[in-house]
């Protein structure tokens, strides 16, 4: 074994300490992001919180006030057209040109001199590839949003690109279309191994596009990692709120047997199927749709779900077709969503008492450090 | 009534009786002022995609400047222009004064603005978010300027008809700078003013109606860029 061998690669897309100011405005305040190659990483956000200023400027679409932006370990300009051609973009509108599908996606192709044999071939290809077959010789200017959307992101793919910038591009379309083209998108993405960054407002989205999350408020990246984590053990109370939770509790360890975790929690005990050892401080948190709800002196089914909890309503709040409700026990709160039916059956009102059942699985939980 | 009825008569005879001194004329017309127009869509284009393109402190400085310039009276570009070319100016050494070449000076001065401040307008039209994504398909600059004025061509053209519209009919600059020479710089708006004092009117009509079809067929041109389609749907 030739330990000098053993060398980490650098990142496939990095930026160092990007400040990026606006008429004395700071915008973007990031001292560090870094995908990695093939992965991709989804920066959520809301409106405003520099997520598409970023990207603009990881993208060498935009020079930043400050700080650099590396490609494989070496630092790149937005005049680097070299470097910028490594790059393909998918934005909230397609803008596609005037004339066929085909002219559209194979504009790239053109700026870079390719043949136009070469090019039909490409261009084929890759509309085989976003469920478009055949639709070489259709007028952009007819297509459907959702089509529209397709054609972009073949024009983007066709290039074959290192480094794939989308930013919102589902954010035009309607829940239901949404919904499917971002699996769809996922899917494609995943079969192109490309690096990719995605700039969303939706958490969902973000959830299903990406290996790993970043959450921008106000120009800096206030949480990073896994969906899992980032989505389901909120760090502060703003990604909570963000991410329609309660900020994570916190508690110690105090037995840990046969895959199980006992976790003390502000004087009430969760189970968990987190391993850490036994003393750890822990952060943990629950989905709200992982959470049922049982009227207090409900008589229980016997079930794999290990954690029951006597609880009071705090708030309950209707949100799309379900309904929020907020619980605490002692110092721990967190959240249980429930049908709108199963709310009025249980008429949940805020002092209400009830019980709150979920699985030591649905328990997400690390180390405080 | 009497007067117009026979003055458009002789105007007609005049047109069609192959006389050789009408179409010279109109021929030097069309030569002077489409020059100037090549040369003014050549020097306003650029600044007009500049002003239209970027962004930057004093933009609107600039800008007001050139709409200002879109309203400069002619016989005061034909007084500079005539000073400057005059033996004693700083061009006079060039000995253009009373030439064609000393006219399309002038009006390349007066059709500049017009381009540059039309076509400013519409380049800044195009979204800037287009020009984003040309360049995150790995558009050069002029690659992406191309595309830019492809999408805004209907207000380019637009801008260059204005630059001609706005020179064609123009009197004050030519006749100071060309002094309406026959046969040597005589224009149709100069050859106007001069049979109008003769009172030769039939002769002044014939142009008169000639500079009115060609202000008929670019004022139509312009108004159906303007009607033709709608942009940026999405």
């Amino acid at each position: 074994m030739n330990d000098s061998a053993v060398v980490s690669a650098p990142p496939a897309v990095c930026a160092e300490d990007i400040r990026v100011i606006y008429r004395g405005r700071t915008v973007v305040d990031v001292q560090s992001v870094a995908l990695a190659s093939g992965e991709t990483y989804a920066l959520l956000g809301a409106s405003g919180a520099g997520k598409s200023t970023l990207l603009r400027v990881l993208g060498l679409l935009e020079r930043p006030s400050r700080g650099r932006v590396l490609f494989d370990g070496s630092p790149v300009a937005a005049r680097d057209l070299v470097a910028r051609r490594r790059i393909a973009a998918v934005f909230q509108k397609p803008y596609l040109l005037r004339g066929t599908v085909a002219h559209n996606v194979a504009y790239g192709l053109r700026l870079r001199g390719m043949k136009s044999a070469e090019r039909a071939v490409r261009v084929s290809a890759v509309l085989d590839r976003v469920g478009l077959s055949g639709w070489q010789s259709r007028s952009a200017l007819t297509l459907s949003g959702g089509e529209a959307q397709r054609v972009a992101l073949a024009r983007a793919l066709v290039l074959e690109p290192s480094f794939l910038l989308l930013d919102e591009p589902l954010s035009y379309m309607d829940p239901l279309l949404k919904r499917s083209l971002s699996v769809e998108f996922a899917a494609i993405l995943a079969g192109a191994h490309v690096t990719s960054l995605y700039v969303t407002h939706d958490q969902d989205e973000a959830a299903v596009m990406a290996d790993r999350i970043g959450v921008m408020r106000d120009g800096r990246l206030v949480a990073e990692g896994d969906p899992d984590t980032v989505l389901g053990l909120p760090a502060d109370e703003w990604v909570a709120a963000f991410v329609g939770m309660e900020p994570a509790l916190r508690g110690r360890i105090v037995a840990s047997d046969d895959g199980l975790s006992r976790v003390e929690c502000d004087g009430s005990t969760v189970y968990s199927t987190v391993e850490l050892p036994v003393g750890t401080r822990v952060m943990l948190a629950v989905r709200p749709e992982d959470v049922t709800l049982y009227e207090a002196d409900a008589v229980l089914p016997t079930g794999s779900a290990r954690n029951r909890l006597d609880v009071v309503v705090l708030e309950v709040r209707p949100q799309g077709g379900s309904v929020l409700v907020t619980l605490q026990r002692g110092g721990v709160r967190f959240a249980a969503a429930v049908s709108r039916a199963a709310a009025s059956e249980l008429a949940l009102a805020p002092g209400r008492h009830a019980v709150a059942v979920f699985k030591a699985t649905a328990v997400r939980m690390r180390s405080e450090n | 009534m009497h007067v117009y009825v026979q003055a458009i008569v002789d105007a007609f005879a005049l047109l069609f009786s192959g006389s050789g001194e009408v179409w010279p004329v109109i021929g030097l017309s069309l030569a002077v002022s489409g020059t100037a127009t090549l040369i003014a869509t050549a020097i306003g284009l650029p600044i007009g995609y500049f002003l239209g393109m970027s962004r930057f402190a004093g933009r609107g400085s600039l800008i007001l400047l050139v709409n200002t310039a879109m309203g400069w009276p002619p016989v005061v570009v034909g007084l500079f222009v005539y000073m400057a070319l005059s033996r004693t100016g700083p061009l006079g050494d060039l000995a253009l004064l009373f030439t064609p070449q000393a006219m399309v000076i002038a009006q390349v001065i007066l059709a500049a603005p017009l381009v540059a401040g039309v076509s400013t307008a519409a380049i800044a039209s195009v979204p800037r978010d287009l020009r984003l994504q040309l360049r995150a398909l790995g558009a050069s600059r002029a690659q992406e300027a191309v595309e830019v004025l492809k999408e805004s061509r209907r207000g380019v053209m637009a801008a260059v008809i204005a630059g001609f519209g706005g020179i064609i009919s123009e009197v004050g600059a030519v006749s100071i700078v060309g002094g309406n020479i026959q046969g040597s710089t005589r224009v149709m708006t100069t050859a106007i003013v001069f049979n109008v004092n003769r009172g030769e009117f039939g002769l002044a009509m014939a142009w008169g109606m000639v500079l009115l079809g060609i202000a008929l067929v670019a004022n139509g041109a312009l108004t159906m860029l303007q009607q033709a389609g709608t942009r940026y749907e999405r």
